[in-house]
């Protein structure tokens, strides 16, 4: 028994060494190619064990594995959730920077801060750094490339280009509204809703556990904005009110750092009509928190924005998102309330047995 | 009194006991309002979409243009406003100065005469260089319907080129009107976003000059951004002023297509930017696919 004690203790302890002299600091502030990102999910589920595990839930066109981080304390329950992706359009390389970024911040406030410990235990959130796989390594590829949006599926037969807008691709609305029916353009939508094979995994993936999910957050680049649902113009939001006013403090979340204002609204009303995009998808599935995130900037430097910008960006974004997620986890654990009943509880408890001791 | 209490606690932890409440979307609320700008184009279709019943209307085309006082926070006025972005670069941008818009304060836009639109705005504009912003009122006039012309714009601001350039132009001007070494260079910024500290007053040109192109290519469904100078290169100086030949891409926002312009364009001090000749180029299939595959 004792030897066994002290065995694992010698284990553990190897591991632990292992796990910090191994390590080279990656740099979160410069933006990564895809087998880097690929590397990086590795590395933190190897040093975040029993939190952190790696969840291949579809396949791209180019038949690359698509892969999603789980973060969350297993409690052998049934738990709430998180969505968040990043790259669904390939040249947006901001994006997928901030997914690794917020994936990194989450663990480390998880090991000092009581708050993300509650969240971390009530909640999983599920984080995919990069959806479109085959767009944003086709965006690495030389100069030419960097400002690819699409996937790469070949699209029908007769078309000479590549790639479906897979932000147009979901089951809302499909085909309706700020798409194109050109397979050239850059909002194809596909041949029908969900034609492909990357929208096909979020749908069955998030689909299939829609009454667990709070929040679906998509982020993209640029524009400094938070959409709320819904890209049709003649649809709204039940919870639209609500949505605007989170989304309007995380807004204030985000300027309270660096002093970048983003404008919340709708996408007809601060952006354009659109259909079939992801949060739309996600907000019909009944999910109650569904945001775009539209980073920095605002046109100067558009998606190439320089690496010098990458912190600040997504130090703000993170400040934003963390606003939507708390709002969403106190309103569904109602932790305050509940204290606050047990406490009440117990006190008059107290006085009750007190009184009658004494009666 | 203590029996009261007692109730009350029983209600209260009856609503907040269970940490498993579904937050879905409530069944009963047709929360169905139209929105105040969209036009229903063809027949409506009533379609069961979960638990609540929907009136789709396919194919909502031309949206009714927002008129009277307008929604600082709203994509009209942005428009507008990043038109008026593009015409003070064309006035007054230079390789040390470029003009951006900064905040939008007031809007208002009204059909005029029988094809035209008008706005007026009251926005504020930073130079990018010096960090200080001005205000400005501005007219813009938007030819509705078939596009005959581009937009016409009207803008004074109050406090703007408040940062003197005249050194750093004269002394690029003089380092570069000798011709002896060309300037060429290509992807500004680069991938990354990079730009190197000596090429980024050529990517200030670069925008001045797309910003005629930007200007001329605005309407009230466009939003546009220089997106590269995919190329720059320096022709032997003319008439005493700097010439440059360049690959622009623009970013067209409500489309996201990205836009090839070829520009021939001249520069000095005294005589800002001119545009000789200005070509779109044709539609790059980046990733064309290879004849006869299967």
């Amino acid at each position: 028994m004792l030897s066994y004690v002290g065995l694992s203790l010698l284990v553990l302890l190897s591991a632990m060494e292992a796990a910090t002299v191994e390590r080279v600091e990656y740099d979160y502030y410069k933006y990564h190619t895809m087998p880097e990102i690929t590397k990086w999910m590795a590395q933190v589920e190897k040093d975040n064990p029993g939190v952190v595990t790696i969840v291949e839930y579809g396949q791209t066109y180019e038949k690359r594995v698509i892969r999603l981080l789980k973060i969350g304390l297993n409690t052998g329950e049934k738990k709430k959730a998180i969505w968040m992706d990043c790259g669904i359009h390939a040249r947006e390389w901001i994006a997928p920077a901030f997914c690794q970024y917020f994936v990194r911040q989450i663990l480390q406030a998880h090991k000092t801060d009581p708050k993300m410990q509650e969240m971390i235990r009530n909640m999983d959130f599920y984080v995919t750094p990069v959806l479109n796989m085959d767009g944003y390594i086709y965006s690495w590829k030389d100069n030419t490339t960097r400002l690819w949006r699409k996937n790469r599926s070949p699209g029908p037969p007769d078309c000479d280009s590549y790639g479906t807008d897979l932000n147009r691709n979901f089951d809302a609305n499909w085909g309706t509204l700020g798409v194109s029916f050109n397979c050239s353009s850059e909002t194809y939508c596909g041949s029908q809703a969900v034609s492909e094979p990357e929208a096909q995994a979020v749908t069955y993936f998030v689909g299939s556990r829609k009454d667990d999910f709070l929040c679906f957050l998509t982020i993209h680049s640029y524009g400094q904005l938070l959409l709320v649902p819904y890209g049709h113009p003649n649809f709204t939001a039940p919870n639209y009110k609500e949505l605007m006013e989170v989304g309007l403090g995380a807004a204030d979340a985000i300027r309270s750092v660096h002093g970048k204002n983003y404008t919340v609204g709708t996408s007809p009303d601060v952006l354009y009509a659109n259909s079939g995009s992801s949060r739309d998808w996600a907000r019909f599935q009944g999910i109650p928190y569904s945001y775009t995130f539209e980073l920095r900037d605002k046109g100067t430097f558009g998606f190439q924005l320089p690496q010098d910008q990458i912190q600040p960006t997504c130090e703000e974004a993170y400040s934003g998102a963390l606003h939507i997620i708390t709002y969403a986890h106190d309103k569904t654990f109602n932790g305050a309330v509940a204290t606050a009943a047990a406490t009440l509880w117990t006190m008059l408890l107290t006085v009750g047995v007190t009184s009658t001791t004494l009666m | 009194m203590s029996l009261r209490i007692i109730v009350v606690l029983a209600v209260l932890t009856g609503i907040s006991g269970s940490p498993s409440v579904t937050v879905g979307p409530e069944a009963d609320s047709a929360d169905m309002r139209a929105h105040p700008n969209s036009v229903p184009e063809t027949a409506e279709k009533t379609e069961i979409l979960g638990q609540q019943e929907v009136i789709v209307q396919e194919k909502v085309e031309e949206n009714v243009m927002a008129t009277g006082e307008l929604n600082i926070n709203h994509y009209p006025a942005r428009r507008a406003a990043q038109v008026v972005q593009h015409y003070l670069n064309t006035r007054y941008g230079s390789p040390y100065r470029l003009l951006q818009l900064h905040k939008i304060h007031r809007g208002n836009a009204e059909d005029v005469a029988d094809s035209e639109r008008k706005y007026e705005l009251e926005i504020s504009v930073q130079e990018l260089m010096g960090n200080t912003t001005g205000n400005c009122s501005a007219e813009i006039l938007f030819p509705r319907g078939e596009r005959q012309h581009s937009p016409q714009v009207q803008a004074s601001c109050e406090e703007l080129l408040k940062i003197n350039t005249k050194a750093q132009e004269e002394a690029l001007y003089q380092q570069y009107k000798m011709n002896s070494g060309l300037l060429s260079a290509q992807n500004l910024p680069d991938s990354y976003g990079h730009i190197e500290p000596d090429m980024k007053p050529f990517w200030h040109l670069g925008i001045v000059a797309a910003s005629f192109v930007m200007l001329n290519e605005s309407s009230e469904n466009t939003l546009y951004n220089m997106a590269q100078v995919a190329n720059i290169t320096q022709l032997a100086t003319e008439n005493d002023q700097l010439k440059f030949d360049c690959h622009i891409l623009l970013h067209e926002m409500v489309s996201q297509e990205i836009i090839h312009w070829k520009l021939l364009f001249t520069w000095s001090p005294p005589d800002g930017v001119k545009v000789l000749q200005m070509e779109q180029l044709p539609h790059r299939h980046e990733g064309e696919k290879p004849p006869n595959t299967n």
